[in-house]
């Protein structure tokens, strides 16, 4: 009906031959017939879709939604891990970058620079794995501070130092609380005006965003560790009582001596945590062996 | 170091109770580990003494006793203790008195009325287990609460001392500091010489001065080595978790505990001659106190008579010479010896004693003289005896030299500001000698501590007086800088996120293993080894980390788990060049089915190509595949990763042997890959995008069996054949219609031209190109 020898489009062609005004008048009632013509087929053609698309879908199968997804199977972070991740996070936020030190280390860095020298009854305070005379492995993360600063010295990028080291360590003591390797993350910050006060701040900031509690308590009590003066015991308010969370202080001189930075000029606080014990109050955990075991059961808790 | 609160307040007594006191020891550095209540609560016990025991007419096993408790008449109590006599003094419970656990009524007993009860010591929750009533001495006044006169209102304290307090090894120096604390007196014992009522001595030599350099020591005679320990004293040794022995041990514990003093009495019938301070020489042996016979090294100190050593000095002494129910005479000891030439020692003989634990410290070498005047004291007081002169040898004390703390270094270290005259009050009250310079102040740390070297040593004190909790805790303030974010690396949290999208499970495995693990499972005859492992089984430090992941399967296998995806990633350790090398791995294991179990799909196991895909994940699909055999591995299905040219590490299926032994059902697939290439990712460069449509031709070639498809690939790819952009494996067919030790490999060829679009004659040319290159270096025949 709109083809070209259609008596439509023959009018239409005849239009041009018609005077102005006749022309408008006419134009208009063609082009007007020509558009219910358009939609009349156009309509047509739905109708005839619709119905095919119809016949199709009453063909085709209906699924149960609610069967189960064809599944890979899910994995899963160990709770050391997502621990260490988010403690990573949240140091991360404020500056701190990860540094990493060998597990198998020497009598130097796990003692010596730490201010630990022979036969110092603090060395009776680590239970050590020895491999030789001259190697340990790590009792704990501090070493990795020294590494670092030596290494910052030498590549001259710095202090300011601000790192955090998480790891395994290792000392030779089992039982239901103690594990003979376990993790711990060290925390190091050098810099020209470093306080103990900030020292505090640092950490309680930390422990309060860590279990999300604003209330957190945190409390810190003199304690001693070689390698550093003065030094605190980390403890936090938990269930009505205190509980240790870790050691820290300001950088011992003797260490940032063993290293080569300036003592007068700068200072710096280190803090060490247990990452099990963190693990363990974050998700609730009563028993320190079945970070270990790897039963499935207990790890799929934390996918 | 557990002691008694209330002897400790015999020497500082503030006003706190003991939960405060408590407080105050532990924010002040002395953590009290525990405290316990030396008896339960309970009321109305009084001391009684059995004034008449009458058999009970109508019970065998009880007596009717009259119990004298001070009122007006005796009280008659119905009881069945076998110890039960006339004239002793026991504990008698009154009616309406509450003992732990029951109440006491007036009662009657077989038809007796009976007006309290007698008690043992497990009834009044003194002990586990007793037998008969608690007896007490004859000097009990009768009608005293008895938790009075056993002093039972008391508790225990128990400190977890850190190395460098050894100043409050005793209950002075407990007592010291928390006088400091708190500004109460310090009550400190009196000590005055005793006089001297005999000419006996003998005399001292010192040979090695700067390990032991006081010496003091004095014969006491006639003394009565079976007297009976007092009372109050066997107490507080009790109390601080010290038996009593024979009263003259007793005497010098007591003295150990109170002052802090080490002191060793020997026998002097066991001694031969002079007293001789040195140095063991080589071959010389002791048999010690302990039974231990021990062979005595160069370096350790001893105390020697004309005849050899008598006791390791500051460690323990001898058996020759130890004192015992016969001894009439001994020559009391009370030195100085340097913590260096103690410390050690004793753990290297495998023990420590209190004595060794106070020198390897550092004891007040200001109080040896003291200490033994004290001891002789409480000797001639218990023992009787004649006091010899004392002998002293002096040489040079260590010296305590001043040490400086500037006031604007302090307030900067720990982030306050303090008043001078409130830093010099402390150091009043710690009993520092000191002398403000200017800004600064000079402070002479006293004999007692050892802790007190350097400036920042002041700094600690001054906290802890000032308090810990005084200390505000205030946030950093330094310059705002970005850190570093390397695009091309890969954090390996983006690595292990790969696997456990994939349903690999992490996993923390001990870093030491079983020797054959490494021996065996990884074929490494020198894995690196443990001098002191904790046990057998975990002797030697992984060199891969397989043995962990098949243990834990084998764990969860136990436990009813039969699809296990399980990886670890961790540390492996190697000898290199006199020292150790030790690099991160990721490695992973898959057991059981291919998938879940579902309804969806037929139930396969997991096999080759599976783990492949996981590792492909992980390599970014850059690696390359060779075959090898590895020891754990089946021989036939097993391969080398290599990434940029090196070896990463293998993959492949458990080999058949394994499987027998660690009893599995089906072997795992494993592989383990070198961390660090892994995170090593080009940074996108972006290239221009084709504007003209490939074309895709497929070619089926046959091949031998034993060609690798890498090879074809291999052939392909360094020809560089024009247009060819890409190929894809699409089919692999065997069987029916093929020779046998041959397979069809079916290639999708992708062509392109970037300039133009590509003409039918360019793709046939090149896949000419292609095939005639498969037939000549492959023997390739077109199917």
């Amino acid at each position: 009906m709109l083809g070209k020898k259609s008596e439509l489009t023959e009018s239409l062609k005849l239009l041009s031959k018609l005077d102005p005004e006749q022309r408008r008048v006419e134009g208009a009632r063609l082009n007007s017939s020509r558009q219910e013509i358009e939609k009349d087929i156009n309509d047509d053609k739905a109708r005839q879709l619709n119905a095919e698309l119809s016949a199709r879908l009453k063909t085709e199968p209906l699924l149960d939604v609610t069967l189960p997804a064809r599944a890979r199977g899910e994995g899963g972070l160990h709770p050391v891990t997502l621990t260490l991740q988010r403690v990573e996070q949240l140091f991360h936020s404020i500056g701190f970058e990860v540094a990493e030190g060998p597990e198998i280390e020497t009598d130097f860095y796990n003692f010596t620079a730490l201010n630990i020298p022979d036969d110092h009854p603090a060395r009776a305070m680590h239970d050590t794995f020895y491999i030789d005379e001259q190697h340990v492995l790590r009792t704990h993360t501090s070493p990795v501070q020294v590494h670092y600063m030596q290494q910052a010295l030498k590549n001259n990028s710095g202090p300011p130092l601000k790192i955090i080291a998480p790891g395994r360590v290792y000392r030779v003591d089992s039982d239901a609380t103690h594990s003979p390797m376990f993790h711990q993350v060290e925390g190091l910050w050098v810099d020209e005006n470093i306080s103990f006060a900030n020292l505090k701040g640092v950490v309680q900031d930390f422990l309060q965003r860590f279990f999300e509690r604003d209330d957190l308590q945190v409390r810190f009590r003199p304690s001693f560790f070689p390698f550093t003066e003065p030094s605190a015991e980390m403890d936090m308010s938990w269930n009505g009582g205190w509980l240790e969370i870790g050691g820290c202080g300001m950088v011992h001189p003797e260490v940032f001596g063993h290293v080569g930075i300036d003592s007068e000029k700068y200072r710096g606080f280190a803090f060490g945590l247990g990452v099990e014990r963190l693990a363990m109050l974050r998700y609730g955990v009563n028993d320190l062996r079945l970070f270990f075991n790897n039963d499935l059961r207990f790890l799929k808790q934390f996918n | 170091m557990q002691f008694s609160e209330h002897w400790l307040r015999t020497y500082a007594n503030p006003a706190l109770d003991s939960a405060a006191l408590s407080h105050l020891l532990t924010m002040a550095g002395l953590e009290v580990e525990d405290t316990q209540a030396l008896a339960p609560d309970f009321s109305h016990v009084v001391v009684g003494q059995i004034v008449s025991a009458d058999k009970h007419p109508d019970a065998d096993r009880l007596q009717l006793c009259k119990v004298d408790t001070g009122a007006a008449a005796p009280l008659q109590i119905v009881c069945g203790a076998s110890n039960a006599r006339v004239g002793i003094k026991v504990p008698c419970a009154l009616v309406g008195a509450a003992l732990p656990g029951f109440n006491i009524k007036q009662a009657k007993v077989r038809g007796i009325e009976s007006f309290g009860m007698l008690c043992s010591a497990k009834e009044l929750g003194l002990a586990e287990e007793s037998s008969g009533l608690l007896e007490l001495s004859a000097d009990a006044p009768v009608g005293q609460d008895i938790r009075d006169w056993l002093d039972l209102n008391d508790q225990l304290l128990t400190l977890k001392l850190t190395p460098n307090r050894s100043d409050c090894l005793s209950l002075l120096g407990i007592a010291r500091d928390v006088a400091a604390l708190t500004g109460t007196v310090l009550n400190l014992p009196a000590i005055t010489a005793v006089a001297v009522t005999s000419d006996a001595q003998r005399k001292v030599l010192v040979d090695a001065s700067t390990a032991c350099p006081r010496y003091t020591g004095r014969v006491i005679t006639g003394v009565d080595a079976r007297a009976q320990t007092p009372d109050w004293m066997v107490r507080r040794l009790e109390r601080s978790g010290l038996r009593s022995i024979s009263v003259i041990v007793d005497i010098t514990n007591y003295v150990l505990l109170e002052l802090g003093q080490p002191l060793h009495a020997f026998d002097a019938a066991g001694l031969d001659g002079d007293i001789r301070v040195r140095f063991a020489q080589a071959g010389e042996r002791l048999d010690l106190l302990n039974q231990q016979s021990v062979n005595l090294d160069t370096d350790m100190l001893v105390i020697a008579d004309s005849q050899g050593p008598l006791a390791l000095a500051g460690i323990m002494g001898g058996n020759a010479s130890a004192v015992s129910d016969d001894t009439q005479s001994i020559f009391l000891e009370s030195a100085y010896f340097e913590p260096a030439a103690i410390v050690g020692k004793a753990r290297r003989l495998n023990f420590s004693t209190d004595s060794s634990y106070r020198f390897e410290r550092g004891v007040d070498f200001a109080n040896t003289r003291n200490a033994l005047e004290h001891a002789s004291a409480l000797i001639l007081q218990i023992c009787g005896g004649q006091a010899g002169p004392v002998t002293e040898v002096l040489n040079t004390l260590p010296a305590r030299a001043p040490v400086t703390l500037r006031h604007a270094r302090m307030e900067s270290v720990l982030g306050i500001t303090l008043v001078p005259a409130a830093v010099t009050r402390m150091f009043a009250q710690l009993g520092f000698e000191h002398a403000v310079r200017g800004d600064d102040y000079l402070v002479t740390p006293p004999s007692y501590r050892f802790d007190i070297r350097i400036e920042e040593d002041l700094i600690e004190e001054v906290a802890r007086l000032h308090g810990y909790d005084q200390i505000p805790a205030t946030p950093p303030q330094a310059a705002l800088n970005m850190l570093p974010a390397a695009e091309s690396s890969l954090p390996a949290a983006a690595l292990k996120a790969c696997l456990t999208a994939s349903g690999y499970q992490e996993i923390v495995s001990y870093s030491f293993v079983d020797l054959s693990w490494e021996r065996d499972l990884l074929g490494n005859a020198t894995p690196v080894a443990l001098k002191n492992p904790i046990a057998s089984n975990l002797s030697v430090m992984r060199s891969g980390l397989w043995g962990g992941l098949l243990d834990t399967l084998s764990y969860n296998l136990n436990r009813k788990q039969d699809r296990v995806r399980l990886f670890e990633v961790g540390a492996v350790y190697a000898a290199k060049d006199g020292g150790y090398a030790e690099h991160t791995r990721i490695s992973g294991l898959a057991y059981g089915d291919a998938s879940p179990e579902q309804w969806a799909e037929p139930a396969r196991l997991v096999d080759f190509y599976d783990i492949k895909a996981d590792v492909e994940r992980l390599t970014g699909g850059m690696a390359r595949y060779e075959p090898a055999s590895h020891p754990a591995l089946h021989p036939g299905q097993s391969a080398q990763v290599w990434l940029h040219g090196r070896m990463i590490g293998w993959l492949g299926k458990l080999h058949p042997k394994w499987q027998q032994q660690y009893d599995l059902p089906s072997s795992p697939l494993l592989f383990e890959l070198d961390l660090g290439p892994l995170q090593q990712r080009a940074v996108a460069a972006y290239r221009e995008v084709a504007k003209f449509p490939p074309v895709r031709r497929d070619l089926a070639v046959l091949v031998d069996e034993v060609v690798p498809l890498q090879a074809l690939m291999d052939t392909l790819k360094q020809a560089q054949i024009s247009h060819v952009v890409d190929l894809q494996l699409f089919d692999l067919y065997r069987g029916k219609g093929i020779p046998e030790g041959k397979k069809s490999l079916a290639l999708s060829v992708f062509m392109q031209d970037t300039q133009k679009t590509l003409v039918d004659a360019e793709a046939d040319a090149a896949m000419a190109k292609l095939l005639e290159l498969l037939a000549s270096q492959h023997g390739a025949v077109l199917r």
